[in-house]
């Protein structure tokens, strides 16, 4: 479904992304994970086009999508949830759940979609008049997906979710991207929580200062002892 | 009692005009983070079509206007596309030059184009009605009426439809906006357009209530209007509102107790004040800068 081929990112003279490929197919959860700075949030900027690349090429279902501006990627069914949630802070609930639905016009549809959004977080349904700034972080992480999905993504690419949240938290935002996954959006997910991400992906990806330097099945990947160490702190198998 | 009221009269159309201005000034910095100083010469630019659509063109009053403000919103657009948008990623002084650049661009070309002197505007048979000892004109009524008219519209722009609420989402955050698919480019056309309109009607407003237009009318009511939208809170909509009336009353009272030659030091006097006391203006919160 989208595939990214020898990409390459700079930030000014900083070369960011140096080379990377990776694929995304359909159906399936995919997770990028890798320490702070390895380049994991440019690669998902860059996917949305919010960066532009030096060289590569990124497709989605076949076409090129790396020279096209934002709002057209979007308009393919591309839709990201950005490190640090960026939710509109001077905004009600509800009026982060429209912006989401930016480009579409099916009323009805998007009823429809915002009810099937509070049915997963009904939190946001009670909070659903307020300002988004005044929302905890794990209500501003629901916010972000719920708004997110009001796009009605083919792909959803999620930037660090687990972020600053308390591990049970984690752990139901984490059941809630697995359901997601289950009722047919695929999945690109960067985390730094590596531990976590492999137990719910199918395909994994890591990345080491803007190279990939291993990539396969997440459950074998997680039993390799190298991985153990660098990500999870040795902790499997104990 | 009668002279506080008339004064206070005075000052809310004067200042109404300063808000109408401000606006341009606060949404546009709301933004892109640009002072645009060319917006006082946009207000200029509105009071000279407006003349125009009325003596050349015999348009009535409102129609004139409405021109006046469709004129100078295509301008506002085509002036951002052309000047600014450039120098999007550029350092904020470098917009902020060429605002300046602009402004002395836009008097000089209208001083070349139709000549230095000033014009008469046809201004409307004046009727004075008596308010508790206080004198109204129909003149004041209307730059009133048509401001208070105006700012509904934009509030309800700004607040309830959806290019509204992609300015407000490209102001708080222009990375988030464009996840959400919003063409950051055309809100921002938008944003000038809306802006330059509100100038060019308060252009028209100030030509048919002082009966006079000339190129470079806009350097001073531009720089107060500034001054308003900082005292009210730059980017901040309802503060400019606010700020431009404080300003048309504040500037009215002194004329009032016997110092009109330090009406135009008011609005400076303000800004030092505001500066010093609370720099983010009145409904502004401070914000910590990282350095």
């Amino acid at each position: 479904m989208l595939k990214v081929e020898d990409l390459n990112v700079f930030y000014g003279a900083i070369h960011a992304i140096k080379g990377i490929s990776l694929e995304v197919a359909e159906g399936q959860i995919v997770t990028l994970i890798g320490a702070n700075g390895a380049g994991k949030t440019t690669t998902l900027r860059t996917i949305s086009g919010l960066n532009r690349a030096k060289s590569g090429q990124i497709s989605f279902k076949g076409k090129p999508i790396n020279t096209l501006p934002a709002q057209d990627i979007m308009a393919m069914g591309i839709s990201q949830v950005p490190e640090g949630r960026r939710v509109f802070a001077n905004m009600t609930v509800l009026e982060n759940l429209e912006l989401g639905a930016y480009l579409r016009k099916d009323k009805s549809g998007i009823k429809k979609d915002m009810d099937h959004v509070f049915e997963k977080f009904p939190r946001l349904l009670e909070r659903i008049k307020q300002q988004a700034g005044t929302l905890s972080g794990g209500e501003q992480q629901m916010l972000a997906m719920g708004r997110a999905l009001m796009s009605r993504p083919k792909l959803l690419l999620l930037d660090e979710p687990s972020m600053g949240l308390a591990p049970l938290l984690v752990q139901g935002i984490f059941s809630i991207i697995k359901e997601l996954n289950q009722e047919g959006t695929t999945i690109l997910l960067v985390e730094q929580n590596a531990h976590m991400a492999l137990s719910i992906a199918h395909q994994a990806y890591v990345l080491e200062t803007g190279k990939i330097v291993l990539s396969g099945d997440a459950k074998e990947l997680a039993s390799r002892p190298e991985i153990s160490e660098a990500y999870l702190g040795g902790a499997v198998g104990h | 009692m009668a002279e506080f009221l008339q004064q206070l009269i005075n000052g809310i159309s004067l200042g109404s005009v300063y808000a109408l201005i401000a606006l341009g000034y606060t949404m546009v910095y709301g933004i892109i983070r640009l002072i645009n100083f060319a917006h006082g010469e946009v207000y200029m630019l509105g009071a000279i079509f407006g003349y125009y659509a009325i003596t050349t063109l015999k348009l009535p009053f409102f129609a004139a206007l409405a021109l006046a403000m469709v004129l100078c919103a295509g301008l506002g657009v085509i002036m951002e596309r052309i000047a600014y948008k450039p120098l999007r990623n550029a350092p904020r002084v470098a917009a902020l030059m060429t605002a300046v650049g602009l402004s002395l661009f836009f008097q000089n070309f209208t001083i070349y184009s139709i000549g230095a002197s000033p014009k008469a505007f046809p201004k409307m048979q004046q009727i004075n009605w008596s308010f508790m000892g206080a004198t109204v004109s129909n003149g004041q009524v209307l730059i009133l009426f048509t401001a208070i008219a105006l700012m509904i519209i934009l509030h309800f722009i700004v607040q309830k439809t959806k290019m509204g609420k992609a300015m407000r989402a490209v102001s708080f955050d222009q990375d988030a906006a464009k996840l959400m698919g919003i063409n950051v480019d055309n809100t921002i056309s938008f944003t000038f357009a809306i802006g330059s309109a509100l100038a060019a009607a308060g252009g028209v407003l100030v030509g048919q209530y002082y009966g006079v237009v000339q190129p470079l009318m806009g350097t001073l009511p531009g720089l107060k209007a500034f001054v308003a939208a900082v005292l009210g809170g730059i980017g901040i909509i309802p503060g400019a509102m606010i700020g431009g009336l404080i300003l048309g009353v504040a500037e009215s009272t002194i004329s009032a107790i016997g110092y009109s030659t330090f009406r135009d030091a008011v609005a400076f006097a303000i800004l030092i004040g505001i500066l010093i006391l609370k720099p983010a203006g009145i409904l502004g919160k401070n914000v910590r800068e990282k350095v």
